[in-house]
């Protein structure tokens, strides 16, 4: 295998009972390089995961870690990396000292060493003040910084975190952000999995979108951003006859069209002159615009630019042929 | 802020050390679960009071009524609190605690010992302070150093089968309320055995199961051991269906273990 690679899947398959969950997934992420799996609930993200970490067996497919096989391998796999998984992993009951002080004792810290690599990581993720108090008190932000502290203790050199910010406000969004940025920094290796492509964008050198099963895009997230436009201009259209004439200027450039909202979803970049020079094309005459907003493409948008169809929960069926970016 | 990888090292592992720390952990969670444990006491205690003041005078037992019926109680306090040990196990499967272990390589046998582990501490806890009340009201062994020794190893004995059958009965429920069933099958077992009443009252249809079920062996020996009375077969019968139990229990849970696991 080359030697700088941490994870390589091919021909993952997954199915529970009749649903076919993963039908054919290939990955290769490089050692010390932030990868993420991008996909709507239900498309397989945590399936994928827990595979990799051990926890779950495929059906077909190899996938090796760190250069291990997951399967034959699974022992020394999990010595090298650690999981957060999409909801917090740590005892309520116990001080969230205590609960770093078992992981330390897990990896085989004794004594000092134990008690000093928590009192290290609480100072880390701003939790010393917490780190005495039963983890049932936390805030949910809190409890995510302690379940990713927590999976830290052992410096493993692969980790993955499912999901690491659904469900945080801004603030611990972007503190839980840092903290993968400075990980990566320091030549560790991480695969997450997350719901948003601006999420995606910002943390990832690649990005892969799964859908159906199976990895329809994959590429770095300037690659991706060219295919699926990073910014989409929303249109409200004065009447119904605007809006025809609105939906027929834009031609494929029409992300989206909601004719009971008279709404129209362009793709752009978000620059002030494409905003400008796309206004002044589909309305030349300054008529048929009644409002218009700039938002980020959500995950939504790739989907229906990548797929054809809205990303639904849970649907699983065989799709389209991958799109290499 | 750097955090060095131990690149391709592998951490070292040590199954006695993690069995240790998951003991730890177990124990420290129950003894911060205070209701559970007020509960597991009170409940006995309260059934001890109720059938030594209330019903004792109606029943014949041919000795003073408390004597009888505490090593009833004792098992029927031993079965309430061995079975919280499912409400843990089911608590950390649906969790997802479980997962950050595997992914740990931490066994599930070290996972479960310690749940099982913990539910010896807390019984003991449990019987000392039954056993006080008891002394309070009244209740006074015959058992000198030996027999005390045998008693609190049929005690032991019991309370790591309840334990071993509640672990794997919690990795089959799939909610902790599912698994607090347990408890009351395990409330019921008593009640069709010598523990309150003499099995020959009872009507003769129930004699076959009382008679054959694994709690009368286990009384009578403790019985016998704490106050005199004849123990018989009983005693080997007791070890036999505690050992049996522990051992069906034990593969089962790993059984159990691998499947939810899979
Ligand atoms: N143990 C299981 N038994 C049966 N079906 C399962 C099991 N685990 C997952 N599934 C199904 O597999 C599909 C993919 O689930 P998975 O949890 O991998 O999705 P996900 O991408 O992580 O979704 P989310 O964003 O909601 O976390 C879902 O339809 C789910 O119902
Ligand atoms: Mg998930």
């Amino acid at each position: 295998m080359a030697v700088d690679l941490a994870i390589e899947v091919a021909g993952l398959e997954k199915s529970f009972g009749a649903v076919s969950v993963l039908s054919g997934v290939d990955l290769t992420v490089r050692r010390g390089s932030v990868f993420a799996l991008l996909g709507p609930n239900g498309s397989g993200k945590t399936t994928t995961v827990r595979i990799l970490a051990t926890l779950s067996r495929a059906d077909a497919g190899v996938a090796r870690v760190a250069g291990l096989d997951v399967v034959h391998d699974r022992h020394r796999v999990r010595r090298r990396i650690s999981l957060t998984g999409q909801y917090a992993a740590i005892d309520g009951l116990q001080t969230g000292e205590e609960n770093l002080r078992m992981m330390a004792w897990l990896c085989g810290l004794r004594g000092r060493q134990a008690s000093e690599r928590a009192g290290e990581l609480l100072d880390r993720f701003g939790l010393a003040d917490a780190g005495r108090r039963r983890v049932k008190t936390y805030s949910g932000g809190m409890r995510r910084r302690l379940d990713l502290a927590a999976s830290l203790v052992g410096r493993p050199s692969v980790i993955f975190l499912d999901e690491p910010t659904t469900g945080l406000d801004v603030r611990s969004r972007q503190a839980m952000w840092e903290v993968v940025t400075d990980l990566a920094g320091s030549g560790v290796t991480v695969f997450l999995t997350t719901q948003y492509l601006e999420e995606a964008d910002r943390l990832a050198d690649r990005v892969a979108v799964l859908d159906g099963g199976r990895v329809i895009a994959e590429g770095t997230s300037a690659e991706l951003k060219a295919r699926v436009a990073g910014y989409l201009l929303d249109l409200t259209a004065v009447d119904a006859t605007a809006f025809g004439e609105l939906v027929r200027a834009a031609g494929g450039r029409a992300a989206s069209t909601d004719p009971a909202a008279l709404n129209l979803g362009v793709t752009t970049d978000g620059t002030a002159p494409d905003v400008r020079a796309l206004l002044g094309e589909l309305d030349p005459a300054g008529e048929r615009i009644g409002h218009f907003t700039i938002r980020t493409a959500t995950l939504d948008d790739v989907f229906i630019t990548l797929t054809g169809h809205a990303a639904e929960p849970g649907h699983t069926r065989p799709t389209e042929e991958t799109v290499h970016v | 802020m750097s955090e060095p990888a131990l690149a391709e090292r592998d951490r070292p592992r040590s199954p006695t050390g993690d069995t240790l720390t998951m003991v730890r952990r177990s124990v420290r969670l129950s003894s911060r679960n205070l209701e559970a444990m007020l509960t597991s006491v009170m409940l006995p205690a309260m059934i001890m009071l109720l059938f030594v003041y209330l019903f004792g005078g109606a029943i014949e037992t041919g000795t003073a009524y408390l004597t009888y019926v505490l090593p009833g109680v004792l098992i029927l306090c031993m079965g309430f609190v061995s079975a919280q040990t499912a409400v843990s196990v089911t608590q950390d499967m649906e969790e997802g605690i479980i997962d950050r272990f595997r992914s740990m390589d931490v066994s599930g046998a070290a996972v479960l010992g310690g749940h099982v582990a913990a539910s010896a501490v807390r019984n003991t806890v449990a019987t000392v302070i039954l056993l006080l009340i008891a002394v309070l009201i009244g209740f006074r062994p015959t058992a000198g150093p030996v027999e005390w020794l045998g008693a609190i190893g049929t005690l032991l004995l019991f309370v790591l089968a309840m334990s071993w059958l509640a672990a794997a009965f919690g990795l089959l429920a799939r909610t902790p309320e599912g698994a607090n069933g347990f408890a009351f099958f395990v409330m019921f077992l008593p009640y069709p055995s010598s523990a309150f009443v003499p099995i020959e009252t009872m009507p003769g249809w129930l004699h076959g199961f009382a008679r054959n079920q694994p709690v009368t062996p286990v009384i009578e020996t403790l019985r016998g051991l704490l106050t005199g009375t004849p123990i018989g077969n009983s005693a080997w019968l007791a070890a036999g269906w505690c050992a049996g139990l522990v051992l069906v229990s034990t593969v089962l849970a790993a059984v159990l273990f691998r499947r939810r696991t899979a």
